[in-house]
């Protein structure tokens, strides 16, 4: 048993996603190596050399691949991938993005969005929104998989592990970086935060979405929205928590004039705590929250930020 | 130039599947199927190619049994021009999705290919992928903008964090976030017309694929309920139960 980890990085920093992806490579056991692909990684590597779990740091630096594009990434992770049992990324747009290429290039199938690793080749993972569990099992000599964040608590630090440069060629590929347009935001990230305020369609408009950000600031909160918010223009889609968006696990998770549609529910519904704020007393979130409050947000959301 | 773009019958995203009592799926008996919506947007956006010029031809590829031509048909409605259903029984998986619909572009040489970038019944994310990858052409997944001049595709992604936009010589694979567009109603007319469209029928022995089936479906059980607490009667009830009862905050 041996597990490559692809991480993710913005050329400066590991991401959490990788740091799922380390514990879950644990549960299967045996060796866990980690390739930081990227254009300059030295500072990544330390950092991801320093997680727990993780044996070794395996570096290749190409120009080519700064912006960490799929075409570049994962022939790269092809070249590597024969001496291992497991592939595994994290499951945010970066893991699905580059995984599946790599298990095309490998000649195998890929296992998505894993939330249960019962043996090293059964695995349980999500399927319609949610609304089922499948126990599937590859029949494939290399595991190509991604894991959910909100399944796998991130690993810690503590580790020390070697840090090797590997040798693989990056080739050519008919595909350039045009620019990227970054969400800035003093919040913290949505997938990791340990309270996440989320806003609907009940909200009521794009202006009246500053309340929302006003408990979630209180509170010192991540924000979020159902995908009635984001289809009604109210912010931008990479705030939609649902099956379609990111899945969030915090501690707290307070649904503001949402409905409870099953795709957001199954954004959510392991958080710790739920609270739902609906004028609807009838909307479906009040059969999964913990606690329930019936009434106005326009009113209510003043009244929580003056409060808490 | 010429779009491919495939599609997938699935269960229609209004309705709530139920596990089958002996765990080994869910129970689609008598269930309303349609169009995965992300594939419905993907061919929206093929259609909106062929209207602002840029693309001649729309071929729509579906994988399945012959129900899947409903699905095809209102392809053609949208406005696709002609369709190629693949016979295949049962669940194919998405390497072997990805391996027919290489061998399809093989005659067809498709300058773009649009998938959407996922179907909501087994959630995998994965056949433009696989697809890009076998057939060695850059890809732009979760797309929410597409531009095509020159021989070039100009194409913005949703990615965790914000946006990112690449360029990709053609041919190249896109694959459909929700965001990208809004599909129209297929009209009766067009309805009507997308009857007599082509409709070409082949079967994975023809195009010399050999399934791979390496994944397997254990089970399938209904995840836990998550049960419903209490209802508080103001601010200061709820404040008071975050605080002392969930400590959460």
């Amino acid at each position: 048993m041996k597990t490559l980890i692809i991480a993710e990085h913005d050329g400066q920093n590991l991401k959490g996603a990788t740091l799922s992806a380390v514990t879950a490579a644990t549960k299967l056991g045996g060796a866990v190596d980690v390739l930081l692909a990227g254009a300059s990684v030295a500072g990544i590597a330390t950092q991801a050399a320093a997680v727990s779990g993780v044996d070794r740091v395996l570096t290749v630096e190409d120009a080519a691949l700064e912006h960490t594009l799929a075409e570049f990434v994962a022939p790269v992770a092809q070249q590597l991938a024969g001496d291992y049992t497991h592939v595994i990324l994290g499951a945010s747009t970066f893991g699905k993005d580059i995984a599946p290429r790599v298990a095309a290039l490998c000649g195998v199938n890929q296992i998505s969005e894993v939330i249960e690793v019962v043996d090293a080749d059964t695995f349980k993972r999500p399927i319609y929104a949610g609304n089922a569990i499948a126990t599937v099992k590859s029949n494939d000599s290399l595991k190509v998989m991604t894991v959910r964040g909100t399944a796998f608590a991130a690993a810690d630090t503590g580790g020390s592990a070697a840090i090797e440069a590997a040798s693989a060629t990056v080739p050519a590929a008919k595909v350039r970086f045009v620019g990227a347009e970054v969400s800035e935001s003093d919040r913290p990230e949505l997938e990791s935060a340990g309270i996440v305020v989320s806003g609907g369609r009940g909200v009521g408009s794009k202006e009246d979405f500053a309340k929302v950000f006003e408990l979630a600031d209180k509170l010192g909160a991540a924000v979020g929205a159902s995908r009635a918010a984001v289809d009604s223009g109210f912010v931008p889609n990479d705030m939609q928590v649902g099956q379609t968006g990111k899945m969030v696990a915090p501690k707290l998770y307070i649904a503001v004039g949402i409905s409870g549609a099953i795709q957001h529910l199954a954004g959510m519904k392991d958080s710790a705590t739920i609270v739902a704020i609906n004028k609807d007393e009838e909307a479906p979130i009040f059969n999964i929250a913990d606690y329930g409050l019936v009434g106005d947000l326009h009113d209510i959301l003043p009244e929580l930020v003056s409060k808490v | 130039m010429k779009a491919l773009v495939a599609v997938k019958r699935v269960i229609d995203y209004n309705v709530k599947v139920r596990v089958k009592a002996d765990n080994t799926d869910v129970d689609l008996a008598n269930t309303k199927m349609s169009i995965n919506p992300f594939c419905e947007i993907a061919v929206e956006e093929a259609v909106r190619l062929k209207e602002a010029g840029v693309v001649s031809e729309i071929v729509v590829v579906s994988i399945g049994d012959k129900s899947c031509q409903e699905q095809m048909r209102y392809a053609m409605a949208l406005g696709a021009d002609r369709g190629i259903q693949v016979e295949a029984e049962g669940k194919v998986n998405s390497l072997d999705v990805a391996r027919i619909l290489a061998k399809v572009n093989e005659s067809e040489n498709a300058d773009i290919l649009l998938l959407g970038k996922q179907a909501i019944d087994s959630d995998n994310n994965q056949t433009g992928q696989m697809l890009a990858a076998l057939l060695d052409v850059p890809q732009a997944t979760f797309a929410s903008e597409v531009k095509i001049a020159d021989g070039k595709a100009q194409v913005t992604r949703e990615v965790d964090g914000g946006l990112v936009t690449v360029e990709m010589d053609l041919p190249a694979l896109v694959t459909t976030d929700l965001r990208l567009n809004e599909p129209r109603f297929a009209a009766l007319p067009k309805i009507m017309q997308a009857k007599r469209k082509p409709l070409e029928v082949k079967t994975v022995a023809d195009l010399g694929v050999e399934l791979t089936n390496s994944i397997e479906l254990l089970s399938v059980e209904t995840p836990a309920e998550r049960s419903g607490g209490i209802k508080v009667d103001s601010v200061d009830a709820l404040i008071d139960k975050l605080r002392n009862e969930a400590q959460v905050i």
